[in-house]
């Protein structure tokens, strides 16, 4: 079974998209706990988004298989979420079994963020909006990688600005979460600003 | 009901097939044969299977690595010398190791994976630490907040130590404790007698442990001990040695003193023992014995609230003051300290305006 009236979206255009017009954290606020929590040093904070963009282009190529060629043709969709789930987390270990092996000084580099990925509702996200925005095989493999790099370029932006502003005599309320979520609210008001560049529903 | 069959049959399907995935993967990046352990420069050989953890495949091998957090890495005790194969510094490493550490190779044998032939620095006392079952066979009250508790060992039945040393003391679940937890105290018993050891423990205000042994643990109850870890013996030198012990910190001075009584004598040792009131002392008489058989050993037991009904014509004051008045020299002399951290450290201010250095000064510092 495929989506019917896929989107008349070029597949590039739809990763451009996803990375600055729909930005999966900017404008759907989707991933923010590992987002807030692992923004404080610019290193981690580049290697969760790397290891997110891999994790969500293979799980949308993946999700996109498991909606279309098996759940829908039996008339289970209801099950997505379960079945969803079950595929990003096999991915994600999948993932760190073979980094572990074929490239260790990845695999270093990435270390505990890797697992943590699994539980990150941003991935979940993206294979349930390639479902519901009808993409087609291509259009979803480009649009987890675009929502992947938007991610990453998100928290490498709130890393930096975090980065800067450790020298900043914050009042005592606004260290932390509260700072950071003021920044997210200001750069999510700058990436509204490009929102009427490109439309990829 | 098809419905529910096909369901329950795709969901299992799809969960089964991604298992099976997982365990090919497993088998195929997670497969890394025998490895080699080199302990210590050659000393031992240690063939153990690979992808597990260090401080595993040295369990494994019965070589027991202090840790009480059970591979964690939130406790730090695991850490080991890591010569070469121990592949990066791990993230969740990273806050407990020091600059000088890292230098060395110091890791945390939880988080090193065994991947290939590593070499490792054990110290050699670990090798004797072991894990123990006991039973409690007598506890009894030293002061209204301190009690003396008797185990007898069961599995193995015997443990070598040297006087000075701590053993770790688990704590099981109970209401209040969701995860057993360790906790280290000194044995007070001497070396000689390896069936069984001797604890000293004082109540601590809502301290997980002695919440447990003052409230739960009762004569004939079976617990855990793995042990004996810790370098606070005596030194075998020819200085005169003092002893300065506050509350429980009586312990590790009990055992060394029925253990070493000669030497003590022979070389000269002072024992001081700070308490509030006469209400926290005790064992007065088991050091009498010991005084007046051994002609070099002087025990000075000194309060520094006695309360009105005290009678007490011993030593008053801190302790603090009480050591500066009854060691004028300071020299060829080594200091043994042991109790809690606020008492160490006055006392190492005062014996270090002596002119007593780091190297003559040793302690057990409660925390």
């Amino acid at each position: 079974m495929m989506p019917t009236d896929i989107p008349p979206y070029a597949p590039w255009v739809i990763l451009l998209g996803a990375v600055i017009a729909e930005n999966m954290l900017l404008t759907n606020f989707l991933g923010m706990c590992s987002y807030l929590a692992i923004s404080r040093e610019m290193r981690a904070a580049a290697g969760l988004g790397a290891a997110v963009t891999v994790v969500m282009t293979v799980t949308s190529g993946l999700c996109y298989v498991v909606y279309w060629r098996v759940l829908a043709p039996l008339g289970l969709e209801y099950l997505q979420l379960i079945a969803f789930m079950l595929v990003i987390a096999a991915t994600v270990q999948i993932l760190e079994m073979a980094l572990e092996r074929l490239s260790p000084r990845l695999y270093f580099a990435l270390g505990v963020f890797l697992p943590l990925i699994t539980v990150n509702c941003a991935i979940l996200g993206a294979c349930l909006f390639l479902q519901i925005r009808n993409y087609s095989l291509i259009q979803s493999v480009c649009y987890g990688a675009g929502s992947g790099l938007g991610w990453w370029l998100a928290i490498v932006l709130l890393a930096g600005i975090r980065g800067r502003l450790q020298p900043a005599r914050l009042p005592r309320g606004m260290d932390g979460p509260g700072i950071a979520l003021v920044i997210t609210g200001i750069m999510a008001l700058a990436f509204t600003g490009l929102a009427g560049m490109l439309s990829i529903r | 009901m098809e419905e529910l069959l096909k369901a329950s049959a795709v969901i299992g399907g799809l969960g089964g097939a991604l298992a099976l995935l997982l365990v090919i993967a497993d088998g195929l990046f997670n497969r890394y044969g025998d490895v080699m352990i080199d302990v210590n420069g050659g000393s031992r050989h240690l063939k153990v299977r690979g992808g597990n953890s260090l401080l595993i495949g040295l369990m494994t091998q019965k070589i027991f690595i202090p840790s009480a957090c059970g591979g964690r890495a939130t406790c730090a005790y695991c850490k080991v010398k890591v010569l070469s194969g121990g592949g990066p510094i791990l993230p969740m490493e990273e806050p407990y190791l020091s600059p000088a550490e890292r230098a060395a190779g110091v890791r945390l044998s939880c988080q090193v994976k065994l991947r290939n032939d590593i070499a490792v620095e054990i110290p050699e006392d670990l090798f004797a630490i072991r894990q123990y079952e006991a039973v409690v066979e007598s506890m009894t009250d030293l002061t209204y907040d301190i009690k003396e508790l008797r185990f007898r060992l069961t599995n193995p039945p015997t443990i070598s130590f040297k006087p000075g040393q701590y053993i770790q003391l688990e704590a099981p679940e109970y209401p209040g404790n969701p995860q057993p937890v360790y906790r280290a105290y000194s044995m007070s018993s001497p070396a000689q007698e390896n069936g069984g050891i001797e604890l000293i423990i004082r109540q601590a205000p809502n301290g997980v442990c002695t919440t447990w042994v003052f409230r739960y643990l009762k004569v004939g109850d079976r617990v855990r001990l793995n042990g004996p870890y810790g370098d606070f013996w005596l030194r075998p030198t020819e200085r005169r040695i003092v002893f300065i012990a506050g509350g429980s910190g009586f312990a590790p001075f009990k055992s060394i003193i029925q253990s070493q009584p000669e030497e003590l004598s022979r070389r000269g040792t002072t024992f001081f023992f700070g308490a509030r009131a006469r209400k926290d002392l005790f064992h007065l008489d088991f050091m009498q014995r010991y005084t007046g058989r051994y002609a070099g050993l002087r025990f000075i037991p000194a309060l520094s609230m006695p309360e009105p009904g005290d009678e007490w014509t011993g030593e008053r004051g801190l302790i603090t003051g009480v050591l500066d008045r009854h060691v004028p020299d300071a020299s060829n002399t080594e200091f043994y300290l042991c109790g809690s951290p606020g008492l160490i450290d006055a006392c190492a201010k005062v014996l270090r305006a002596k002119g007593v250095t780091d190297e003559f000064l040793f302690y057990d510092k409660f925390s």
